[in-house]
């Protein structure tokens, strides 16, 4: 499946963050937006939703520290039980540090690799760039062509009142876009 | 509408910058060849590591009695040293995450510079506990592994073995932390180089990356849980280290002020280290745009900050000694300011205390070469700080017959010495093969000039 894309190069990121909103007032569809850097209030004005990955940190936070501590509880206790210092074997507070610090190391690592994952990032990924300048100064707006009533002028004339420096038509293939 | 609240704060950046401003700047000192200022740094830094790896190498291959250590004074320069780095660590973190929380948006100038900072210093701190090992080639006996000795395991009750994980896991927090704050940037160097064996390795750690908004949506979530967790880690890196000491029943460092305390001393002397690194690297790099005065005296009022809570922190152990009634932790206290190791207590209170007073006044913050004196100054402090801690608790211990001295040997200063270089060498390698200032990050938290916001008309559309 191909899909046809509009790609709208801005200047600036508020120029970029009117016409998203105004394009999806129209009732068109944003593709993806290409920015140098996080540009703040874009994903509401692209109608994103917040990021879910808070909850894998949570759970392999969770398994990180649950996990270490019934490991420690089990070599200390159960394997091969040691008496240090007279201390009983199953004391918890002693066991509190390993488990935060096993729980801080997976609920890292877990959010990092779930990003990687979700986001199909990966070392030697063939980067899709639509415009090499879009990791510079420039804003790109990919804008959905698909649509039967999409009118290239129209949309093109909207798009000068937000001082748009350039706009490109593209086929883009494959089901994940871009 | 940025632009309204740019006025109310000084400007992050000066120099009236463009977007592709900031780019060209930040990447210019990768892209020119190394100037003679660098060369002349790192053959001084690559002679310390040269001298630390021969050290190293003696003591190893001789054993640890090389060292002036004896049986009353069990630690010396290797846990001082050891502690002294964690701490230059733990101002990196506080810039990259707990100023990430509180929304300094200043932090951007300095924050790579000082994760790259708590990356090296972590790995200089690592290097003491296993030399201090003895038989370092066991050392992989702290990792809990099913093995042929019982299986035996490790002692999860003791606190050096919860340092090891702490320091393990904040080294690793650290470097993924400095990595994917990495992966924009090196997208950007990947777009501006030319093809070749950079443009390759920029395209293979960048990961793919092409700046989508649904990826940096879910990349500022992860950034700000990476935040949250490096915060309280790094609390808790340094209340474990200061547990190594309070934990045990020696007078001087059985006492419960110990974390608070030292994370204080920690982030003081982290704080001293970036200003170090930053006065120079500015200049050396020509990024005085970008890390302004107004970056370094933030950076002094923390410190400033810091050093008030490390000398309240001083007198609350002389306070508690005396109110406490305990004879032995008085005659710690009495014997560390006036017996024979007063003059390494009273250079950490001069350089720790009464110096950094001086950062009250806006004429000291702002006058660079002062303020890299004063850091210079904190540094040694905060170093004569663990001295202090640990050799004059041990040297006079419960019995007199038992006290001894301690004067490090050639061996022990080697090493420190070679730790500044393994320091100082990793991170003149870092200015030059990868973005000392965060570019993206610069970018979206500055308001830099608009390009063509001149040509447009008045009155015309301009969202």
């Amino acid at each position: 499946m191909s899909h046809r894309v509009l790609l709208a190069t801005f200047e600036h990121e508020d120029d970029l963050l009117a016409a998203t909103e105004a394009l999806r007032e129209k009732g068109l569809r944003i593709v993806d937006a290409f920015t140098p850097y996080a540009v703040h209030g874009l994903e509401r004005a692209m109608g994103l939703k917040p990021s879910r990955l808070t909850w894998v940190c949570f759970v392999c936070g969770m398994t990180g520290a649950l996990g270490m501590l019934w490991f420690e509880h089990w070599t200390a206790s159960i394997a091969w039980p040691i008496d240090v210092g007279g201390k009983p074997w199953n004391s918890l507070p002693s066991d509190v540090p390993v488990a935060f610090e096993a729980a801080v190391l997976l609920a890292g690592f877990g959010s990092v690799f779930a990003l990687f994952g979700v986001s199909r990032l990966f070392p030697g990924k063939r980067a899709r760039v639509v415009n090499p300048r879009s990791s510079d100064d420039q804003f790109v707006l990919a804008i959905d062509e698909t649509d039967a009533g999409f009118d290239v002028n129209a949309v093109e004339r909207l798009l000068r009142d937000f001082n748009v420096a350039d706009t490109q038509e593209q086929i883009v293939e494959g089901g994940h876009i871009l | 509408m940025s632009d309204t609240t740019g006025s109310l704060r000084p400007a992050l950046v000066t120099g009236d910058k463009t977007i592709a401003d900031v780019t060209r700047d930040i990447c210019a000192p990768m892209e020119r060849r190394p100037t003679g200022l660098w060369w002349f740094a790192f053959s001084l830094s690559g002679t310390a590591l040269l001298i630390g790896v021969a050290a190293v190498w003696y003591q190893i291959a001789t054993g640890i009695g090389t060292w002036g250590l004896n049986r009353t004074v069990g630690w010396g320069f290797d846990i001082t040293n050891f502690v002294f780095w964690v701490g230059i660590g733990h101002a990196g973190t506080l810039i990259s995450a707990v100023l990430f929380l509180f929304r300094q948006k200043w932090r951007t100038a300095v924050n790579r510079s000082a994760e790259a900072m708590t990356l090296f210093a972590v790995m200089c701190a690592g290097i003491f506990p296993l030399i201090h090992m003895g038989r370092v080639w066991l050392a992989y006996w702290m990792i809990p592994y099913p093995n042929t000795r019982g299986s035996l395991w490790v002692n999860f009750k003791s606190p050096l073995m919860w340092d090891v994980f702490a320091i393990s896991t904040y080294l690793l927090i650290s470097a993924l932390f400095w990595y994917v704050g990495l992966i924009p940037d090196l997208a950007t160097i990947r777009d501006r180089s030319q093809p070749g064996l950079k443009k390759r390795v920029a395209s293979f750690l960048s990961l793919g990356w092409n700046g989508s908004a649904r990826t940096w949506n879910r990349y500022e979530t992860v950034y700000m849980l990476l935040a949250g967790l490096a915060t309280p880690l790094v609390f808790s890196v340094h209340t474990i280290v200061s547990m190594d000491f309070a934990t045990s029943v020696i007078p001087g460092w059985h006492t419960t002020i110990f974390p608070p305390y030292f994370v204080a001393g920690a982030i003081f002397s982290g704080l001293a280290m970036v200003l170090t690194l930053m006065i120079i690297a500015r200049k050396v790099m020509s990024l005085e745009d970008y890390v302004t005065p107004k970056h370094i005296e933030r950076m002094c009022l923390l410190m400033l900050s810091m050093g008030c809570i490390v000398g309240l922190a001083y007198g609350t152990e002389f306070f508690m000694a005396a109110y406490s009634g305990n004879g032995y932790e008085q005659f710690v206290f009495k014997n560390r300011a006036l017996g024979p190791f007063s003059w390494a207590y009273w250079t950490m209170v001069s350089c720790n205390v009464f110096v950094p007073q001086l950062l009250w006044f806006r004429r000291v913050r702002t006058t660079l070469p002062l303020v890299f004196v004063i850091a210079i100054l904190v540094n040694v402090g905060m170093w004569f700080e663990r001295f202090v801690i640990i050799v004059t608790s041990l040297h006079r211990d419960f019995l007199p017959s038992s006290w001894a001295h301690y004067i490090p040997t050639w061996v022990e200063i080697a090493t420190l010495v070679g730790s500044f270089g393994l320091f100082f060498t990793c991170f003149l390698i870092f200015c030059r093969i990868a973005p000392a200032i965060a570019i993206a990050e610069v970018k979206g938290a500055a308001h830099l000039r608009k390009r063509e916001s001149r040509q447009r008309a008045p009155g015309e559309k301009a969202a």
